[in-house]
């Protein structure tokens, strides 16, 4: 691939003068499974819009956009499309050159790139889009647009086409069922400096860093606008996906990593569409909408009556009814043969996606009644408008009573992420430490039952305090908590039993205890001193006990010798 | 129209980020700018505006006496203006606060004291009419900084860039404020509500307009919102910022007002749809982003409390700028005999300077282009003063070079200096061959040169409190700021 880097004077010359063919690369598969359970025998890209396959759509206005040679990936189903392909008219056209590439493997957009980089079949900037797209914009504009860019600045990979389209207040959906669009734009440049999809609802504000208002005066910001998912791409694309090979998806991972990178420093231009037409087949919102726009010639000259390649010749007929030419007889209203069919007497409202059903005939259909044709989408009803309006003005109340985003002194809260994230840590490390404390107790009840060395069950919980990052502290106060269990759990009848028990446990596992409590006991022999669990007399009579006792007994003993002094001393005092 | 409309001139105290230009004898009102107080200016704007009853709140009540002292003095026929004093410190907010119940007039105009322009206030009242709305802000373009032909002014706007002034959002078609960051804020990242966005589609966000601190409230919003949020100190910060972010979901309760009629579809009206949409297509021709917000989901009743805040943007060639830096001390006495000179209202003569007919100049002296030279000041011979502004009765000797530099009353230079950049204030004394260059000079400060050789002080940008530093002493009380 030609680099373009350092490029003189001459160098452009000669790119001049060889003239490198207009290419697209054509994604034929979404990537994606809204469309199941349809796609799971046939790929996205062959199901019929308005009687033909989708991908028609999109080649035919490339074709029609000056574009030479198209690079269509196929992966699921990539026999159908590509048996499709073949036996279409798109090999046989002068100028127009088709060629397909096959892959089983590419899970995402990201390795489709990056495949079609290493076949090194893209020599310039091409067009990036997928198999179901429906535009009739002119390229000459935006592909201008993007040369002189490139001229300017290299760095400049990438040309994103965009049209206005404001979501609904109520869903926060577009007209065709995407999620809304936060972006930021440059007005004066186009450069596009953020972009979020998939916004999270939640959170009441999208902050921009300040650094973007150091190198520009002014910024727009754009709720208002839609990602025709047509982008104007550098040669340099492809490598940068070869280079960030975890780079899957375009718009989450390409744009953003682009957008958030600022070693490289790429930049991404928009070009906006005003009066031409361009959109997905996103989903079922946008296939039943994308249909309607077509029967209602929004993308003409990709309309039913005029014959682009692959579709049957249609005649429009009054109220928006189209009628192929081969059905001589009167047609009936039900039973329609290829009959694209609109019932325009239904006043049209653009700002209610489903104020009544407005549907069509798709193709044949077979006597059924007037309510099985209204299937495509089910339309929101107006009661689940009012219904999503009722839950956000909910949510309205809400924000206003625990003041999310406005606090009562007018400020904005913080924003909520850094409080999650040490939400998360607390609850992290008391998980932790519960685990921690089943582990210790699993390992000392095993050490139990299997008489294991205290030195190795010394070994093992050390072992665990470092995997859990404890102290010893934590080891004491599990082992300890173990230790209790072990003896309540011992079957007794009162209370001095109970008291043997422990007695017993305790010394059966008091090297194991010793081993971390070297330093803790004084304090803790207070603790429960002070809390009056011990009495004064209890461990007076413990020291005395084991005055008498061996040596290796004594040693609990000698580390709270002061405390029991003081004991001592204090009850002199009383006295 | 302007009838309704009551005006408060928030005079400041003795501002702490103009030390040692402002003191007790001198509180900020009374600045001089090309020898006038800067108060005058405003007060001159309203007048020219018809605005006559005013309402002057100064901080401190021995500035409010000086402040008092000289309006009644200069305005005595002119003007009927009521001089409030307040506490120091208590801010911008604290002060409306604290003469809240002078306020009477359905809207209320509040201005800064330090704002220089030539922009008519009624513009911004018209719009905030215009539009019903709670607040409208007046904005202007920065104004540019630093020294005018000096090679540094670049790496000044470098570091001043989005820094010193406001982030502002606004809708696509420049009527209405969507957010604001002042202050503080300014250095955090720009975090905008996106249910505002929603609302509206398009915000431009641009940090190349200021606040001009020229703001037209709806009393009624200003009163509820001092009542309720008592830790507000700042308009600017506190006030502004609140109502700008809390717009689409009201909590000022507009219909309680006994103004209901101006609060016309602010507030929710129970009546039928059809009352509300001619109330809509009397207003506006078509509806506002909030009016549409507001609305039920069949375009029935407003079911959301909504209010607007809007901007008046003034447009590029006219003069705007606030005195609050001295920075801005420099560049408006500049601006104001330059570019701006049809402010100061003076008639400038052939030379476009003004020389006051009883001053008195030396042989060779001259005294460039945007000059003033005040009443009864004398000039010694082979002087040259170029850019500057000199204030009453100074006494300069011979030789003395004065550039870019703002000269108050009752200075007096000896022969040899050269002065640049600097402001001096009155009664100063500066002895033989001193030279300065971004300095300031306190009142009544005596500064001398020693060992024969001229002291030279090239210090730069900002005011330091060394009582000696580079060979300057202390002379008794006397402190001497610099800059270094």
């Amino acid at each position: 691939m030609v680099q373009r880097k350092g490029s003189t004077r001459v160098s452009e010359d000669a790119e001049e003068l060889v003239r490198v063919p207009l290419q697209a690369i054509l994604l034929a598969d979404s990537f994606a499974q809204k469309f199941r359970p349809i796609t799971l025998e046939r790929p996205k890209v062959l199901l019929p819009l308005v009687n033909v396959p989708m991908i028609d759509y999109t080649l035919a206005w490339l074709e029609s956009a000056g574009i030479e040679e198209v690079f269509v990936f196929c992966c699921a189903h990539s026999k159908q499309v590509i048996n499709y392909l073949e036996s279409s008219h798109w090999f046989s056209l002068p100028h127009f050159e088709v060629t397909t590439i096959e892959s089983h493997n590419s899970v995402s957009a990201g390795d489709a790139l990056r495949l079609i980089y290493e076949r090194h079949v893209i020599h310039g900037d091409f067009v990036l889009i997928t198999g179901d797209t429906v535009s009739n914009m002119s390229l000459t504009q935006a592909l201008q647009e993007h040369k002189d860019r490139r001229k300017k600045d290299n760095n400049a990979v990438m040309t994103m086409v965009i049209k206005r389209s404001k979501p609904s207040p109520i869903t926060h959906q577009s007209r065709l069922g995407t999620d809304e669009l936060f972006m930021a734009i440059d007005p004066y440049t186009k450069q596009l400096l953020y972009y979020e999809d998939k916004a999270d609802h939640l959170k009441g504000t999208l902050s921009l860093e300040k650094m973007l208002l150091a190198d520009n005066p002014s910024i727009s910001l754009h709720n208002d606008k839609q990602d025709c998912y047509i982008d104007i791409c550098s040669p340099e694309v492809l490598s940068i996906f070869t280079d960030n090979f975890d780079y899957q998806h375009l718009r989450r991972h390409f744009i953003k990593g682009l957008l958030v990178d600022d070693i490289m420093g790429y930049k991404i231009f928009t070009h906006e569409i005003h009066s031409n037409y361009a959109a997905r087949v996103d989903n079922f919102r946008s296939y039943d909408t994308i249909s309607k726009d077509i029967i209602q010639r929004w993308t003409y000259p990709l309309v039913p009556d005029v014959q682009f390649l692959g579709n049957y010749i249609a005649k429009l007929e009054r109220q928006g009814m189209y009628r192929a030419s081969a059905i001589t007889s009167p047609v009936d209203k039900l039973n329609g043969e290829l009959t694209c069919k609109l019932p325009e007497t239904e006043p049209w409202s653009t700002s209610e996606v489903g104020s009544g059903g407005v549907g069509y005939i798709w193709s044949i259909c077979e006597g059924g009644h007037e309510e099985e044709w209204r299937h495509s989408v089910a339309p929101t009803s107006a009661d689940k408008l009012t219904e999503v309006m009722q839950a956000t003005d909910d949510d309205l109340e809400l924000t206003t009573q625990g003041s999310n985003v406005l606090l009562p002194s007018g400020e904005l809260v913080p924003d909520s992420n850094s409080n999650l994230s040490e939400d998360d840590d607390n609850e992290d490390s008391r998980d932790d430490s519960v685990y921690f404390e089943k582990e210790v107790e699993a390992t000392f009840l095993r050490a139990v039952h299997e008489n294991v060395k205290e030195d190795h069950v010394i070994l093992e919980v050390n072992s665990l305090r470092l995997s859990y990052n404890m102290t010893s502290a934590d080891c004491a106060g599990a082992l300890f908590y173990s230790v209790m269990k072990l003896a309540l759990e011992t079957p007794c009848n009162s209370n001095s039993e109970l008291l043997k028990n422990v007695a017993s446990v305790i010394t059966r596992w008091q090297k194991l205890l010793k081993s971390y409590l070297q330093s803790m006991d004084e304090e803790i022999l207070h603790l429960l001193y002070e809390k009056d669990i011990l009495q004064e007399d209890a461990i007076l009579k413990w020291a005395s006990e084991k005055e008498g006792a061996e040596e290796s007994d004594k040693v609990f003993v000698k580390q709270s010798e002061k405390f029991i002094q003081w004991l001592n001393e204090a009850s002199e005092e009383d006295d | 129209m302007m009838m309704d409309f009551q005006v408060v001139v928030l005079a400041g105290g003795t501002s702490k980020k103009l030390v040692p230009l402002v003191s007790k004898e001198v509180p900020k009102a009374l600045l001089p700018v090309a020898n006038r107080p800067v108060l005058s200016y405003v007060l001159e704007l309203l007048e020219h505006s018809n605005l006559k009853d005013l309402i002057v709140v100064v901080e401190g009540q021995d500035a409010a006496l000086r402040v008092g002292g000289w309006i009644s003095g200069a305005y005595v026929d002119r003007l009927h203006v009521e001089v409030a004093a307040v506490p120091e410190d208590v801010g911008t907010a604290g002060a409306l606060r604290a003469i809240a119940h002078h306020l009477t007039a359905n809207d209320i105009l509040v201005v800064s004291g330090d704002l220089i322009c030539d922009v008519s206030p009624g513009a911004v009242a018209a719009a905030h009419r215009r539009h019903g709305a709670a607040v409208t802000a007046m904005l202007c373009s920065v104004p540019v900084s630093g020294p005018l032909e000096s090679g540094s002014s670049s790496g000044k706007d470098k570091t001043k860039k989005p820094g010193c002034c406001n982030i502002i959002g606004l809708d696509p078609t420049k009527q209405f404020l969507l957010y604001i960051a002042t202050g503080p804020e300014i250095d955090r990242d720009i975090r905008v509500q996106k249910s505002i966005l929603r609302a509206v589609g398009q915000m431009e966000i641009r940090a190349d307009l200021m606040d001009a601190h020229l703001y037209a409230f709806k009393r009624a919003v200003l009163q509820e919102v001092l009542d309720q949020k008592d830790a507000f100190q700042s308009l600017q910060q506190d006030v502004l910022p609140y109502l700008v972010r809390s717009q689409l979901r009201s909590e000022l309760s507009l219909n309680g007002a006994p103004h209901t009629e101006e609060n016309g579809h602010d507030k929710v009206v129970p009546g039928d749809n059809q009352v509300m949409l001619s109330q809509l297509l009397a207003k506006t021709s078509t509806p506002s982003f909030h009016e549409l917000y507001a609305m039920g989901p069949n375009g029935s009743a407003p079911v959301r409390r909504t209010h607007k805040c809007c901007v008046y943007i003034a447009s590029q060639d006219k003069y705007c700028a606030r005195l609050n830096s001295i920075q801005a001390f420099s560049d408006i006495n500049r601006d104001v005999i330059g570019e701006a000179s049809h402010l100061s209202g003076y008639s400038f003569s052939a030379q476009n300077n003004i020389i006051h007919p009883s001053a008195e100049l030396g042989s060779k002296t001259t005294v460039g282009q945007n000059c003033m030279l005040g009443e009864g000041s004398q000039l010694g011979d082979k002087c040259s003063v170029k850019r500057s502004v000199i204030g009453r009765h100074c006494r300069i000797g011979s030789n003395v070079k004065v550039v870019n530099s703002v000269v108050m009353n009752h200075v007096t230079i000896s022969d040899g200096c050269s002065i640049q950049g600097s402001v001096i204030c009155s009664n100063a004394q500066l002895q033989e061959r001193v030279v300065l260059k971004d300095c300031q000079i306190l009142d009544r400060v005596l500064m001398v040169g020693f060992n024969e050789g001229s002291l030279m002080v090239t210090l730069y940008d900002r005011i330091t409190r060394r009582k000696t530093h580079g060979g300057l002493r202390n002379f008794g009380h006397h402190v001497i700021f610099l800059e270094a």
